[in-house]
């Protein structure tokens, strides 16, 4: 009999292969130790980042390359802040400048309250940084014809939200991400608004290749639980997805046969 | 005497007097910056890490050095 093989089943981006199907991210932790014991319990082999300014008055402040080995976790570089397309540009220039990263994320947002992303910004932006050699991974909103267009100008992976960053909402549009899931090949990771593991297992049933998750995690009532309860969830999520799942009936079915019935 | 020359420039958006003709090296050296775990701008120009000893620094320049920290 086949088993469902996870260690056949590759997760690519941009031609490099990944262990882990779940992407976390560094931000609102109480501490860097938290934040690198969490990460280590997700299994997690991709993390977000946040270029920000050095504090050149404390020269002591710990540095998150110190808790996170850039060698064994593959940093994302993320444009989380910007609000406009040279901003972003500005942000992920200086991030490859740090160490030669190529593969980032963009996300360029259009409203400081609900934080959806600024389409026409994104847009543009990752047809820039892709003529530029950067592999762009685009946060973007749930909307199949801007997914599209995102391929076409060279995205490496769609990344639609669930819900508002933060949020902790949840899947909201199934149809949407199912519609984006079908026409198109490259990885479509869930990207923002999961609150808690059976949201990442409810992206992965959907066909979603990964999912990012932070505030979820680093802001549960018990971090280390939940960075290993997203861990699971996301391979029983695909494990599911992989299995196929059964037709839906609005009329029950027995599981018992009829026949031998005393 | 002849007196010494200072400059002012901006460093992560804060005002510092520096001896004129200092060079961006010695400057990061001052501040103990882990050069390999940052990038630094100048007047919004990248500037490469290998020719930092190269660059010297002018009245208003504007100095910004940004590194990696936790962020989603």
């Amino acid at each position: 009999m086949e088993v469902v093989n996870l260690k056949k089943d590759k997760f690519t981006i941009a031609n490099k292969v990944f262990k882990s199907r779940l992407i976390v991210g560094t931000g609102k932790y109480n501490s860097m130790s938290q934040c690198a014991k969490a990460i280590k319990l997700s299994g997690a082999d991709i993390v977000t980042v946040a270029v920000r300014r050095v504090n050149i008055l404390d020269k002591k402040k710990p540095l998150l390359m110190d808790y996170i080995d850039p060698k064994k976790i593959t940093y994302l570089p993320n444009t989380a802040g910007c609000f406009n397309s040279n901003e972003a540009l500005r942000t992920l220039r200086l991030a490859r400048e740090i160490g030669g990263w190529k593969l980032v994320k963009l996300e360029v947002l259009g409203d400081k309250k609900n934080l959806f992303p600024e389409m026409i910004e994104t847009l543009k932006s990752t047809e820039i940084l892709s003529k530029e050699g950067f592999k762009v991974m685009v946060y973007c909103n749930d909307d199949p014809l801007m997914a599209k267009r995102l391929e076409n100008v060279g995205a490496c992976a769609i990344m639609p939200l669930a819900a508002p960053i933060g949020s902790g909402l949840g899947i909201q549009n199934k149809i949407n991400l199912k519609i984006i899931r079908k026409q198109t090949k490259l990885p479509l990771i869930i990207d923002a608004g999961l609150g808690q593991a059976s949201d990442a297992a409810i992206a992965m049933e959907l066909g979603c290749d990964g999912v990012l998750v932070n505030t979820a995690i680093a802001k549960a009532k018990k971090p280390f639980e939940m960075a290993l309860a997203f861990k699971n969830s996301v391979i029983a999520g695909r494990q599911s997805y992989l299995a196929g799942r059964i037709e839906k009936s609005l009329m029950g079915n027995p599981s018992s046969p009829k026949k031998g019935l005393i | 005497m002849k007196k010494i020359k200072k400059i002012k420039i901006k460093i992560n958006g804060k005002v510092k007097i520096l001896p004129a003709r200092i060079n961006l090296s010695k400057l990061v050296i001052n501040l103990k910056i882990p050069v390999k775990k940052v990038a630094i701008e100048l007047n919004q120009e990248i500037i490469d890490k290998k020719r930092l000893s190269k660059i010297v620094l002018k009245n208003n320049d504007k100095i910004e050095i940004v590194h990696f920290i936790g962020g989603g």
